[in-house]
């Protein structure tokens, strides 16, 4: 196996808190520390960022059922070309993933096609339906690492609280969408001046507590290990910090898109704005970048969700949801960054470590012993943004035509290099 | 003038002056409209085509009236027993029109911001008749001239607009125009009709009629929309009429030459006294039906002379 030197590097350590300039050695795909060995392929870095690669929980990948949106080859080569080495996939396919059979499929049509680490969560109920539990056990043996029906809520309290009890049983960690599911039903914007100007259904930021509240009241129940997905409203954030502080097992993750931008940000009805739940107010917006700092907020993702033309191009009502975002998602970061909000090494804790660690794997470190999945990145390269360039078959980027600064020079996974900007 | 403007999707895209443009010409039409050769040929070899995806009686055939009183071919797509039942998107459906040549395109459509999305693919002017809760451009506009026909001006009236203002694309328009002309605007309603977000919108908003109609110039009283309401705005219409129905009473608040507007079609003893309705000292209901041909005929007008100048 050979061995790599990274010389020259600026080392974001996410684990140490630290961001300093020094040596990586790697050694049969794993990281063997800052010294060099006899032989070993040196790279220099050039000053360059060095970090651990980015585990980004919530990846829809279309297959099965929709491969001309995204494959696991297409979403895979996007994932290496953003720095996201694991990706941890969604179970909202056509059929959805709650079946051990299905999970076998997914993982198999991965490992073929994809050049990164594909991490499959299962659905919590039988087609995320919300009516009959699926089978945690046999789909956490066959690899699930979590369980989710994505945007689907189970509005049912009983048969949510009897999976979460089942999963407690299990440890298997329960990942929910926070939301009043009838207060937002139809919503395409979030409540307010600028939603009932464009005449938009609407739903209230506070319909994101009050999910959340009855969640976290049934986590108390049961004592299971829960994942809120996306966390936006500043509303929603008290209730989580009572939760932390009350020594609950519960952690939140966001979207990029909801760190960077903000409601406004539709327009004239720009439906690749259109996400879910819908983008938020400046000011929420705000307090959830101030989240992230302090750790409330534990995971960024980029929520990856492809959708093709003809889903995008229609009224803002009736077009569909999401937004592509595994090549943006460290660019779009960058912002945070470079708008003084965020230091490196804190942005890594939620891109890297932290989901890593809640997801029981192994990376996410720069320490010996670790998988050496890596990204080599210029934190300051300026660009402009061309959705026709994107890796990913959808090309619903709301970032398109803007201008971001951050470029991924390198991936790694596994000590083997899936990524070179130099011969892509 | 020339508009600046090369669609009329809503007046939020609308400057004073063209609006002012607008409803100046518009009150030449007028004097056409009530002559006996009710025609001139402005558009004359243009074609209009009326998309509607809503049923509207009064407004398509205002346009349709507008449209040939200037001249234009027009053409009514009956688009509920058309092509889109079989699932054909609306881009589709306006790129298959677009092909025909058509100079100016009329949509109303029950989700907003659907005529803006049309105007990007169409090579035509597009007329917004109206997109689910977002604008209603043209009835703001028959609004605005009605008003200024009747005071003199539009600048520092008061002006209560009363009732469903959630639902009402009606509402939002005539809070954008009336607001850009400097009057002052009252938002009247039960909260759960109220939109959350419309105290930042620059106008005064109250829940209480006597409070909400005190010393008005204009009272605008808007359609309850019965079929939007998916569930419980208010606890029924007796109980809605008796807090917010504009009787004799009610109307006492305001000033006594206050006008009673309208936009249709009118619930009798639901938002408004039929009395009242037909009062014609106070209402100029049957004005604004007139006014509106008018305003759609200036509209269109300066639209093609837009898109020629251009």
């Amino acid at each position: 196996m050979t061995t790599l030197l990274f010389q020259n590097a600026r080392l974001i350590d996410p684990e140490a808190g630290t961001d300093s300039l020094g040596t990586l050695a790697v050694r049969d795909g794993k990281i063997a520390g800052p010294s060099g060995m006899d032989g070993a392929e040196v790279i220099d870095c050039g000053g360059l960022c060095l970090a651990p690669g980015i585990v980004d929980i919530g990846v829809k990948v279309s297959e099965p059922g929709e491969r001309h949106k995204e494959s696991f080859r297409s979403a895979g080569l996007a994932a290496a070309s953003g720095g996201v080495t694991t990706m941890v996939t969604r179970p909202d396919t056509l059929p959805a993933i709650d079946t051990p059979e299905v999970l076998e499929f997914v993982r198999r049509r991965a490992n073929e096609a994809a050049p990164v680490r594909v991490m499959p969560m299962a659905a919590l109920t039988r087609g995320r339906e919300g009516r009959e539990m699926a089978e945690i056990g046999f789909l956490l043996d066959a690899g699930a690492v979590a369980f989710t029906d994505c945007d689907a809520v189970i509005s049912n309290t009983k048969v949510f609280q009897r999976c979460m009890t089942y999963a407690a049983g299990l440890g298997a960690l329960v990942i929910a969408h926070p939301q009043e599911p009838i207060l937002s039903a139809g919503a395409a914007a979030t409540s307010g001046k600028f939603a009932a100007l464009k005449g938009l259904p609407s739903v209230s930021p506070m319909a994101e507590r009050m999910g959340l509240d009855r969640d976290l009241a049934v986590v108390e129940m049961t004592g299971a290990r829960y994942h809120a997905d996306q966390i936006t409203t500043a509303r929603a954030l008290k209730r989580l910090t009572r939760a932390k502080e009350a020594g609950m097992d519960v952690t939140a993750g966001i979207s990029i898109h909801h760190l960077t931008l903000n409601e406004l940000d539709v327009g004239d009805y720009r439906t690749f704005f259109k996400v879910k739940p819908p983008l938020r107010s400046e000011d929420d917006r705000l307090a959830s970048v101030e989240a992230v700092r302090d750790g409330l907020i534990d995971v960024i993702s980029s929520m990856h969700t492809p959708q093709d033309e003809e889903s995008k191009r229609l009224p803002f009502e009736e077009a569909a949801s999401g937004a592509v975002g595994l090549e943006t998602l460290l660019p779009a970061a960058m912002r945070l960054v470079h708008s003084g909000g965020l230091d490196l090494p804190t942005l890594w804790r939620a891109m890297s470590l932290t989901p890593s660690r809640r997801l029981g794997l192994e990376t996410g470190r720069l320490s010996a012993g670790a998988p050496a999945d890596l990204v080599l990145f210029d934190p300051d390269k300026p660009f402009v943004m061309d959705r026709f360039k994107l890796l990913s078959k959808s090309k619903n980027t709301p970032f398109d035509e803007a201008r971001m600064e951050g470029s991924v020079m390198g991936t790694w996974v596994g000590g083997t290099r899936v990524y070179d900007a130099r011969t892509a | 003038m020339t508009l600046r403007q090369r669609h009329l999707l809503g007046i939020e895209d609308l400057a004073p002056d063209e609006i002012t443009a607008i409803l100046d010409l518009a009150d030449t039409y007028v004097d056409l409209n009530r002559s006996d050769v009710k025609h001139a040929d402005a558009l004359k070899g243009l074609t209009q085509i009326n998309m509607f995806f809503e049923n509207s009686t009064r407004t398509q055939a205002s346009f349709e009236l507008a449209g040939k009183r200037l001249g234009a071919d027009v053409m009514n797509m009956a688009v509920g027993a058309s092509s889109v039942k079989k699932g054909e998107t609306l881009i589709d459906t306006a790129l298959t029109l677009n092909a025909m040549h058509p100079d100016l395109l009329v949509i109303r459509h029950p989700n907003s911001g659907a005529p803006a999305l049309l105007s990007e693919k169409v090579n035509c002017a597009v007329l917004n008749a109206g997109d689910g809760r977002h604008e209603h451009p043209t009835q703001a506009l028959l609004d605005a001239l009605t008003i200024r026909r009747a005071k003199g001006r539009l600048h520092r009236l008061t002006v209560a607009i009363c009732g469903d203002i959630a639902h009402s694309r009606v509402a939002r328009s005539n809070i954008w125009l009336l607001g850009k002309m400097e009057s002052r605007i009252r938002l009247v309603g039960p909260a759960t009709l109220m939109p959350s977000g419309a105290a930042d919108w620059g106008v005064e908003v109250t829940d209480n009629m006597a409070e909400g109609l005190r010393d008005a110039d204009v009272v605008m009283m808007l359609r309850l929309q019965k079929e939007r309401m998916d569930g419980g705005f208010i606890p029924s219409e007796r109980e809605y009429f008796h807090r917010y129905g504009l009787d004799a009473e009610k109307l006492s608040f305001a000033k006594d030459d206050a006008i009673v507007m309208h936009p249709g079609p009118m619930n009798r003893g639901v938002e408004i006294d039929g009395t009242i309705a037909d009062d014609i000292n106070r209402s100029v209901i049957q004005d604004q039906v007139e006014m509106g041909v008018a305003v759609r005929m200036a509209a269109m007008k300066l639209l093609v002379d837009a898109r020629r100048a251009a």
